[in-house]
């Protein structure tokens, strides 16, 4: 009979599909290899324009291809284990806490966690430590500091702590803008001042590290976390608009840190 | 091997104390201001080991690809040999540097048009904006951005002219710029460039600046080498702005012909 017939095949095909979707649920969405798959293609627009160059344009061979293939593969399992570890620990509870604060905390607690979370996810951030020690090395062989491995350390912990302080603060008046409702260019240009009046007085071996480390710190921790933050304080304000007043955070903490830096360049 | 143990025993303490912070700060609100338990207090757990595991193993990574890679690519394309100049000589023309620009700009546009926090980014500004901003052209015009600012940014490490110069240049641009953009896209277009400064990218940039800044005669490290990532984020604000002027103009002109 035709319909017992079909109802064999509906059958067949549905415990094909049962089959299709536990493979596709172990291998394609197993977040793990996912986030591997992700953090690989991360990479691909980097690595696909150096083959370019290097095939077409240098023609030399690559030296050391061993360690930069081994050193490519670190880069996408620690990728990948970060951000899959953010993802199940760090976020969630971030991101609901941002709410939790911004619906009902008082304001001296709201600034508190605006100013702790800015301070320690830059403390956090995988870019910042690179660039800090690889900025203590340059440092160093300028004769900046001393040419010692704890002089280093300092100089790179000193650079750091720097940096989240003044993105900790930069936080804490960004979200306290959205809570008066001012116009995010006001402190924006108020920081572009400050930044264009310290310059000259700032120690020319600083004025480079001192640009860069804002944009550094503002990576894959800070921005998730801020930018939770500040949409959440928008939306639970009568008045605020998620969009236009919930952005905005991110380029404080791009720019404070260039007014810090130059004032810790003084310092030292 | 007992050697190498030892190594990774101490980046994993000193990854500690890195994440140490932000998990006080997360853990400590959560359970003396808000008072509320842990959900899932295995799962987080598990969470910040991968993370302390992840921050150890792609800092080594770093090192071994990302930064040499970087470096190489900066000396390769200074060399006297590839330039075909006399290495004696030290007065080049800045034009004679023409390939490092085209490859700043190459990483740049790469890269950004493929950060995936863009993309969410992107996708947002064209939902409030009712479609008069495009996803793509936003992405475009970011990754512009970043390929100009990477080419000027090396253009300055090869010339060694002042870095404040031009960072303060556009500064007074994005004032300008600000004063005739669409209000509810300024935020947005202030945070575009923090967000395309990436994990990866970051490294490799940094790499190239202090490998050019040691490769090119009369250059110093220590005095021209930073600045490229400065570069990476202010002109993508630029660029942001000047595209949803163009869009907002376009959009008007077009309701305003057909009435």
């Amino acid at each position: 009979m035709p319909l017992s017939k079909n109802s064999f095949i509906r059958q067949l095909y549905g415990r094909f599909l049962d089959f299709y979707t536990s493979l596709r649920h172990r291998l394609i969405d197993n977040p793990f290899i996912r986030q591997l798959f992700s953090s690989f293609l991360d990479l691909v627009p980097i690595l696909a324009v150096v083959i370019i160059f290097q095939v077409f344009v240098i023609q030399l061979p690559i030296p050391d291809v061993s360690d930069l293939i081994i050193g490519t593969l670190l880069v996408v399992l620690g990728l990948t284990l970060f951000v899959q570890g953010l993802e199940q620990s760090l976020f969630p509870l971030g991101e609901s806490m941002a709410y939790a604060f911004a619906r009902k905390g008082s304001l001296f607690w709201l600034l508190a966690f605006a100013f702790c979370l800015g301070f320690s996810a830059a403390i956090a951030e995988p870019a910042l430590i690179a660039v800090a020690e690889k900025a203590a090395h340059i440092a160093a062989a300028g004769g900046l500091i001393e040419q010692t491995d704890a002089a280093k350390d300092n100089y790179a912990l000193g650079l750091r702590i720097t940096v989240a302080l003044s993105i900790g603060f930069a936080i804490l008046v960004g979200i306290f803008r959205i809570l008066r409702g001012w116009p995010v260019y006001y402190p924006v240009f108020f920081g572009f001042g400050c930044v264009a009046v310290m310059t000259p007085f700032a120690p020319a071996e600083i004025i480079g590290i001192a640009y860069d480390s804002g944009a550094i710190a503002t990576s894959t921790i800070t921005v998730p976390l801020v930018t939770a933050l500040g949409v959440g304080l928008a939306t639970a304000i009568k008045g605020r608009n998620p969009v236009t007043d919930g952005f905005g955070l991110i380029v404080f903490a791009v720019l404070m840190p260039m007014i810090f830096v130059m004032a810790y360049g003084l310092s030292i | 091997m007992i050697e190498w143990l030892i190594h990774l025993a101490v980046e994993l303490l000193k990854t500690c104390r890195d994440i140490l912070p932000i998990a006080a700060t997360i853990i400590g609100f959560q359970l003396w201001v808000i008072r509320r338990p842990i959900a899932n207090p295995k799962k987080t757990l598990i969470g910040f080991f991968y993370v302390l595991l992840g921050i150890v193993v792609f800092l080594e990574g770093l090192d071994m690809a990302l930064f040499p890679l970087g470096s190489l690519m900066a000396s390769q394309l200074t060399a006297p040999e590839f330039l075909g100049i006399d290495p004696v000589n030290q007065s080049v023309s800045w034009l004679t540097y023409f390939w490092v620009y085209v490859f700043a700009a190459s990483i740049g546009f790469a890269t950004a048009l493929a950060e995936p926090a863009l993309l969410a980014v992107a996708i947002k500004v064209e939902q409030i904006s009712g479609g008069t901003i495009r996803a793509w052209g936003l992405r475009i015009s970011v990754a512009v951005g970043v390929a100009v600012g990477l080419a000027l940014g090396t253009f300055r490490i090869v010339t060694g002219l002042d870095l404040a110069f031009f960072i303060i240049a556009g500064y007074i641009i994005i004032v300008i710029q600000t004063y005739f953009a669409p209000k509810m896209i300024i935020g947005l277009a202030y945070d575009s460039g923090g967000v395309t400064t990436s994990m990866v990218t970051v490294p490799l940039v940094t790499a190239l600046g202090l490998g050019l800044a040691e490769a090119i005669p009369g250059r110093n490290p220590l005095l021209d080498g930073f600045g490229l990532i400065a570069f990476a984020s202010l002109f993508p604000v630029i660029a942001v702005l000047g595209y949803a002027q163009i869009a907002q103009w376009l959009s008007r002109n077009s309701t305003s012909s057909n009435p």
